[in-house]
């Protein structure tokens, strides 16, 4: 599949912003209003900023983003549309979740259910985004049961990691937040092992006999078009075995110095904010990766014996 | 809506003869001709001059080649690849805005431009490469089974067929109602053992293929062996003239 950069982005950005929300959201059921308002507001401004922009970047790709409302009426059977309500729907609570946090508006008792729910529809989104891939049977690297712990993790992780980095700004002790990022990069990493070794185990059981009918001793004899069509240029991408396991490679090495560096923040906090910059590097790896290995069914037309 | 309708009153589809498609891309341009003015208009290609022509075709002829299971010989297959129409399709119930929908009356599987916000989702929910993004419009666009024309009682019924089943000068392709067991095109595919494209998905695609006959012939048969000289006057000037033509 193509790694169109406005997906990436969409994905990367937005699941690290509803992971710091749906951390911020957890803490203050049992911690309650933000000590510091500084860091309340920065904090809920980087985290709904990262998920406009990622949000955004999608509906600039879309080919009429001036209709992107009507995405929100097909919830029934399209997880991409499901994923917009949740979008939308998470934002009035996120808001008056940070409102209330922050202690811009008192409401001591409100912040506690506020923050529950910020956090469920957080993780509710990246469930959505993680189902419109696993949901898809044609692309076998995705249709894949870890695919949605792939992303939930990657939220997880990423979102903790950028607290870390802010607490560390804020000269703030992060507290919980520093096992509970380490739990989760070192879960992702041993997910994405899995996830990787499930792909490369899973059976490639379309092949061009079945797309065409033709029988075993089938193979390409011309291409139906003198350049690319959108068919290819879309669903043909495919890096090679070799490229992929170096990347494979880097991004495992990215991640296990960002978990150095979050395990050395607790001596030196501000270390913690190159571990975030690592960790988004290793999102962005491994989100590429993720579009790159995708092969697509309909390849199977153009040559591709098995898929 | 993306909801599948449960059943519909008729499948209408294409059978498609891999035995007498010659690849000669007929039913590919008139496709294009037809519906560059019509439901799916306009159709721009980019860069039509240019090094890297592209745009949006509905109907695409892959060749494929098929050797013996003896592996002595081989044919090409002519193979029109085209939306399917599915019973069951995932590129219907993955959008999100209800463009795609799936008509309870015909079966035909259809795209409104007016609402499709270019997602482009539906592409990758299909295996068989049925939809093609159209960068001009910013919407996606897919075979109509001619929608424009089946129902149009401006045309003579005769007419009322699938511009490229009209166009074939093979009669390679069929147009009716596969829902129903009596029809001509149902009987074919009983006929010829017609077949889905990747079963094993599970989309129940409408339209069948048909495969290419046996061959009648092999390669030697054709070739005629030299017949020896019998050292008459005649078969020497013709020894004569082959020396003399093969310059030694």
């Amino acid at each position: 599949m193509n790694p169109a950069y406005s997906v990436i982005l969409f994905t990367t950005a937005s699941g690290a912003g509803y992971g710091l929300l749906a951390l911020l959201g957890l803490t203050s059921t049992s911690v309650g209003q933000s000590p510091s308002l500084g860091f309340a507001i920065v904090a809920m401004v980087i985290a709904l900023g990262l998920i406009t922009i990622g949000l955004l970047s999608s509906t600039m790709h879309l080919g009429h983003p001036e209709r992107a409302w009507r995405a929100l009426s097909q919830w029934k059977t399209s997880w991409l549309s499901r994923e917009g309500v949740a979008a939308i729907v998470s934002y009035p609570f996120a808001l008056a979740f940070g409102v209330t946090w922050a202690g811009l508006y008192t409401a001591p008792d409100a912040v506690a259910p506020l923050g529950f729910i910020t956090a469920a529809l957080s993780l509710v989104t990246v469930f959505t985004t993680g189902k419109i891939y696993a949901t898809l049977k044609t692309i076998r690297a995705w249709h894949q049961p870890l695919t949605v712990p792939v992303y939930l993790f990657f939220a997880l992780a990423s979102g903790s990691s950028l607290h870390l980095a802010l607490s560390a700004l804020f000269g703030r002790d992060p507290g919980a937040i520093a096992p509970v990022a380490l739990i989760a990069l070192v879960t992702l990493a041993f997910l994405k092992f899995l996830y990787w070794r499930a792909i490369d185990a899973a059976p490639r059981e379309h092949t061009m006999a079945n797309a065409t009918g033709l029988g075993a001793n089938v193979r390409q004899w011309e291409v139906p078009h003198t350049t690319k069509n959108f068919v290819q240029r879309e669903m043909g991408f495919v890096v090679a075995r070799r490229h992929a396991s170096r990347l494979r490679g880097l991004f495992f090495i990215v991640l296990l110095c960002a978990g150095l560096l979050e395990l050395a923040a607790s001596l030196i906090p501000m270390l913690s904010l190159a571990g975030f910059v690592l960790m988004f590097i290793a999102a962005w790896v491994e989100r590429w990766l993720f579009f790159a290995q995708g092969e697509h069914v309909v390849t199977l037309f153009y040559g591709n014996a098995q898929a | 809506m993306t909801a599948l309708p449960q059943t519909t009153a008729k499948k209408l589809g294409l059978v498609i003869d891999l035995d007498t498609c010659v690849g000669c891309q007929a039913c590919a341009t008139s496709c294009k001709e037809w519906n560059t003015q019509g439901y799916s208009a306009p159709l721009a290609d980019e860069d039509t001059r240019g090094a890297d022509p592209h745009g949006p075709w509905l109907n695409r002829i892959h060749g494929y080649e098929v050797e013996d299971t003896n592996g002595k010989d081989s044919r090409v297959v002519h193979f029109p690849r085209s939306c399917l129409h599915c019973e069951t399709p995932a590129c219907v119930t993955v959008c999100p805005t209800g463009a795609s929908y799936k008509r309870a009356e015909d079966g035909i599987v259809l795209i409104n431009p007016d609402t499709c916000i270019g997602c482009k989702l539906c592409s990758w929910a299909c295996p068989y490469g049925a939809r093609e993004y159209d960068v001009q419009e910013g919407v996606m666009k897919k075979c109509t089974l001619c929608v424009d024309r089946i129902y149009n009682e401006n045309f003579e019924p005769e007419d009322r067929q699938p511009a490229c089943v009209k166009a074939c000068p093979t009669g390679a392709r069929h147009f009716g109602d596969l829902g129903d067991e009596n029809s001509a095109v149902s009987q074919l595919v009983k006929a010829r053992g017609g077949f889905d494209l990747l079963p094993e998905m599970g989309y129940k695609p409408t339209n069948k293929y048909l495969p290419p006959r046996a061959k009648r012939d092999t390669p030697q048969a054709g070739i005629e062996a030299l017949p020896k000289g019998d050292g008459s006057a005649m078969d020497r000037l013709f020894k004569l003239a082959d020396r003399l033509l093969s310059g030694n």
